[in-house]
């Protein structure tokens, strides 16, 4: 038998060092270059946090690093883009050395390639052509770097929860054995519990290869103490250089506090300052609009069995809360509670598997008491939903028709629109195509074009994912206006300083026992 | 919320066996049923079929869920044969505009049995077959490009993820003030907005997708395999298996008298 796999490990990685000069990169399409003139040598072993608003080229710089750039964009379009300068990995282009990087992205399901757990840790070592009988202790010594040993070679990768998925890809990336570990914001769409798994995942499998790490996160109190330096990049232009700042964590975050603040990274220690409720509301106060009395949720429709109709089995139940004019409910608790479902059942998009959702003669205004039963023009002026994927919502070519798009269906005039545009900070986008626009920008649009049809509740799922301090002040801030105004918000969040901002009541979802 | 093909818990004899070897049986036994339209061929496949339900790991309650549109399908199908293919023979039920002959009536069941005859195969083999070993059997045994085989099978993992995606749009939308309810033209139109939706969000993810397994050294390289798609007896005895059905039920229609060839000698 051959000795435990830990201890032969070590040395059959070799760090990679990374060189850049006067490199710059432009997207096919695009006038702008994403990169330019960027500087910057990293050695054999480094950690680097790369930090820098949107628009600074982060994402760009990662994947030229992995050799992935330029075949296939973010848009899916191929096609002529442009490059200078130079950008080596071990002295050499990083598009002809497969394996010597592993790059993560940030969302959890196109990390997962195949069906079954051990394959998909596998197949980055088969395209190597690593021989079989090496590439299976690869895969267990991996898994177990990762944390996920207990899990049977021929575990389901779908029954996986978002961590534990990025914590897979991890492991499929360690398999490889690369010399330079790139991680793309590889915890923004995980909850806290998940984004500490990956990233003591993370740094156990650095200390035991030594791996170089490149990783760009907004969250910089969750990666400060896992570094040796953090490198600032700022958009480019042809005057200043790419690289800002470059330093050890504390002295970069000492002498570029508020420079980092203002540009919307979430320093460590620092909550944005919100805009207060104007007065305390004590909780039980308010007109009741909306209210869930034991109530059981599930995202499945009834299920056909041949001609039998099977009643899904529900995520959560005997869920009851009351939804007040002015008053805040925030969903909270562990992934897989059904929090979303639950958000959705409240807001009339889903059919309650048990118990009522009832709307009052103050919100329904003559529409009948179960929102699930409203025409979709009833809905949107009663209650709005605002989804985590601001994509998903999307239903015109241009901002301005997507804010006009409510109004115009329920036959209204337009005046809340203008006053969106300005409040959100939209103005300066009315003719850009909703899909171009930045994450920050996209998060703003979604809320404006609900608000726009003057829903009386508001609910909110995830608004704050991924989202950079300077959004999430400004949508705290913009949402206890609403409050003050008597709109009812609803959201659902992992974020405990979002729901401190916004106060009110806070309904606490437990894991459903027995799920995994 | 995801239906995916999932072997665990199925540890069937057949489930053991190359699924490229299945793949030939079951294509074998197809194509024969598929020459002739006559009851004794595909009664005789039929029974053998359901003599293999165990060794499949396959039930009937089983295949009633996975499989009862294509059992309802060959239903009506048979029906409206014998109520519309011409009469010949004592006349059996006669509703004025249509009527069931004998003659007819075995048009019917005969369609009604080659229906399922033809479907059961098909189930039989996604029942025992996972599609990753399928797939290391389509590439490493029948020589297909790994590109090809590797990238469908990761694209066919995405789809489970559309299906979820689709019902999020249409919550999404209806968010928007979009109705899914309404006028046909409402309806139809509704539809398709939702489907850019989707196609947006499949290009995306299929983009990203892309991304990843470039990243893990996935190309034109030459490659190794994890897993060794081998071939044993029990493949042999497979073959063997789809032969001798095909064999059987065409020998018993020939000595019937039963047997027509379709489209020979017309």
């Amino acid at each position: 038998m051959a000795a435990p796999s830990h201890a032969a490990a070590p040395h059959t990685v070799r760090p990679a060092a990374v060189t850049a000069r006067g490199w710059g990169w432009r997207h096919a399409g695009r006038t702008r270059p994403a990169v330019q003139a960027l500087d910057l040598d990293i050695s054999p072993g480094e950690r680097v946090l790369l930090l820098g608003p949107s628009g600074a080229g982060k994402s760009t710089l990662l994947h030229a690093l992995a050799g992935v750039l330029g075949d296939v964009d973010d848009d899916g379009e191929a096609g002529e883009s442009d490059e200078s300068g130079s950008l080596l990995v071990d002295g050499g282009s990083p598009r002809g050395q497969r394996g010597r990087a592993g790059l993560m992205q940030q969302d959890p399901e196109t990390q997962v390639v195949l069906s079954r757990v051990g394959d998909d840790v596998a197949f980055g070592a088969e395209n190597l052509a690593v021989p079989r009988e090496a590439i299976w202790p690869r895969v267990h010594e991996a898994l177990a770097d990762v944390g996920l040993s207990h899990l049977p070679l021929d575990h389901p990768t779908s029954a996986l929860s978002g961590g534990q998925k990025q914590r897979l890809a991890l492991a499929g990336i360690l398999a490889m054995r690369p010399g330079l570990v790139l991680l793309d914001e590889p915890t923004a769409n995980l909850d806290p519990a998940g984004v500490l798994e990956v990233r003591d995942a993370v740094a156990r499998s650095l200390d035991k290869t030594g791996a170089t790490l490149v990783v760009v996160e907004h969250r910089v109190s969750v990666w400060k103490d896992l570094v040796d330096r953090i490198v600032v990049l700022q958009p480019g232009n042809h005057i200043d250089p790419a690289v800002l700042l470059d330093g050890p964590p504390d002295q970069v975050l000492a002498d570029a506090r508020s420079m980092l603040i203002s540009a919307g990274v979430w320093v460590p220690g620092y909550v944005p300052a919100t805009r207060a409720r104007a007065a305390d509301v004590p909780p039980g106060t308010g007109d009741l609009l909306l209210a869930a009395e034991a109530l059981a949720v599930s995202r499945q429709r009834p299920r056909r069995r041949g001609f039998r109709k099977i009643p899904p089995v529900p995520v959560q139940e005997g869920i009851t809360a009351q939804v007040r004019a002015g008053q805040a409910l925030t969903v909270t608790g562990p992934n897989g509670a059904g929090k979303s479902t639950f958000a959705l059942t409240l807001a009339g998009l889903l059919e309650p598997v048990d118990g009522a959702v009832s709307a009052t003669t103050a919100l329904a205004r003559g529409a009948g008491i179960d929102p699930c039963r409203w025409k979709a023009e009833q809905l949107i002026e009663r209650i709005g939903t605002v989804f985590q994927e601001p994509e998903h919502q999307f239903v015109t070519g241009n901002v301005l028709d997507e804010l006009l798009f409510g109004p115009r269906h329920l036959g209204h005039g337009a005046e809340r629109v203008d006053e969106l545009l300005e409040r959100l900070r939209l103005t300066h986008l009315v003719d850009a195509n909703p899909y171009t626009l930045s994450g920050g920008e996209k998060r703003r649009l979604s809320v404006a074009t609900v608000l726009a049809a003057s829903p009386q509740v508001l609910v909110l799922d995830e608004p704050t994912f991924g989202q950079d301090a300077n959004t999430w002040a400004e949508l705290a801030s913009f949402l206890s206006e609403l409050l003050d105004a008597g709109t009812a918000v609803v959201s659902v969040t992992h974020d405990a300083e979002f729901t401190a901002a916004l106060g009110g009541t806070e309904l606490k979802l437990a894991a459903e026992a027995g799920r995994p | 919320m995801r239906q995916e093909l999932n072997l665990r818990g199925n540890a069937a004899l057949l489930t053991r066996a190359n699924p490229l070897s299945k793949l030939a049986a079951v294509v074998l036994i197809t194509v024969v049923l598929a020459l002739s339209i006559d009851w004794v061929s595909a009664s005789v496949a039929l029974v053998f079929e359901l003599l293999v339900f165990p060794l499949a790991g396959l039930t009937f309650a089983l295949l009633w869920q996975r499989g009862w549109p294509l059992i309802l399908a060959a239903a009506v199908g048979g029906w409206s044969t014998s109520i519309l293919a011409p009469d010949s023979g004592r006349t059996l039920i006669d509703a004025g505009i249509w009527t069931m002959s004998e003659g007819s009536l075995e048009t019917g069941v005969g369609f009604l049995l080659r229906g399922l005859a033809i479907a059961l195969p098909a189930v039989l083999l996604m029942s025992c077959t996972d599609p990753t070993d399928l797939a290391d059997a389509l590439a490493q045994k029948a020589r297909l490009p790994h590109r090809f085989v590797l990238g469908t099978l990761a694209a066919m993992r995405l789809m489970g993820l559309m299906a979820e995606e689709w019902q999020t749009i249409g919550m999404a939308r209806r968010a928007r003030g979009v109705g899914s309810r309404g006028s046909l033209v409402q309806r139809v139109k509704a539809t398709l907005g939702q489907s850019f939706g989707l196609l947006v969000q499949a290009i995306r993810r299929a983009s990203r997708l892309a991304v990843t397994m470039e990243a893990r050294g996935f190309g034109g390289g030459p490659r190794t395999w994890a897993r060794v798609s081998a071939y044993s007896l029990l493949d042999a005895w497979v073959l063997a298996g789809g032969l001798a059905v095909a064999g059987l039920a065409v020998t018993a229609a020939v000595w019937a008298g039963t047997w027509n060839m379709l489209w020979i000698g017309g």
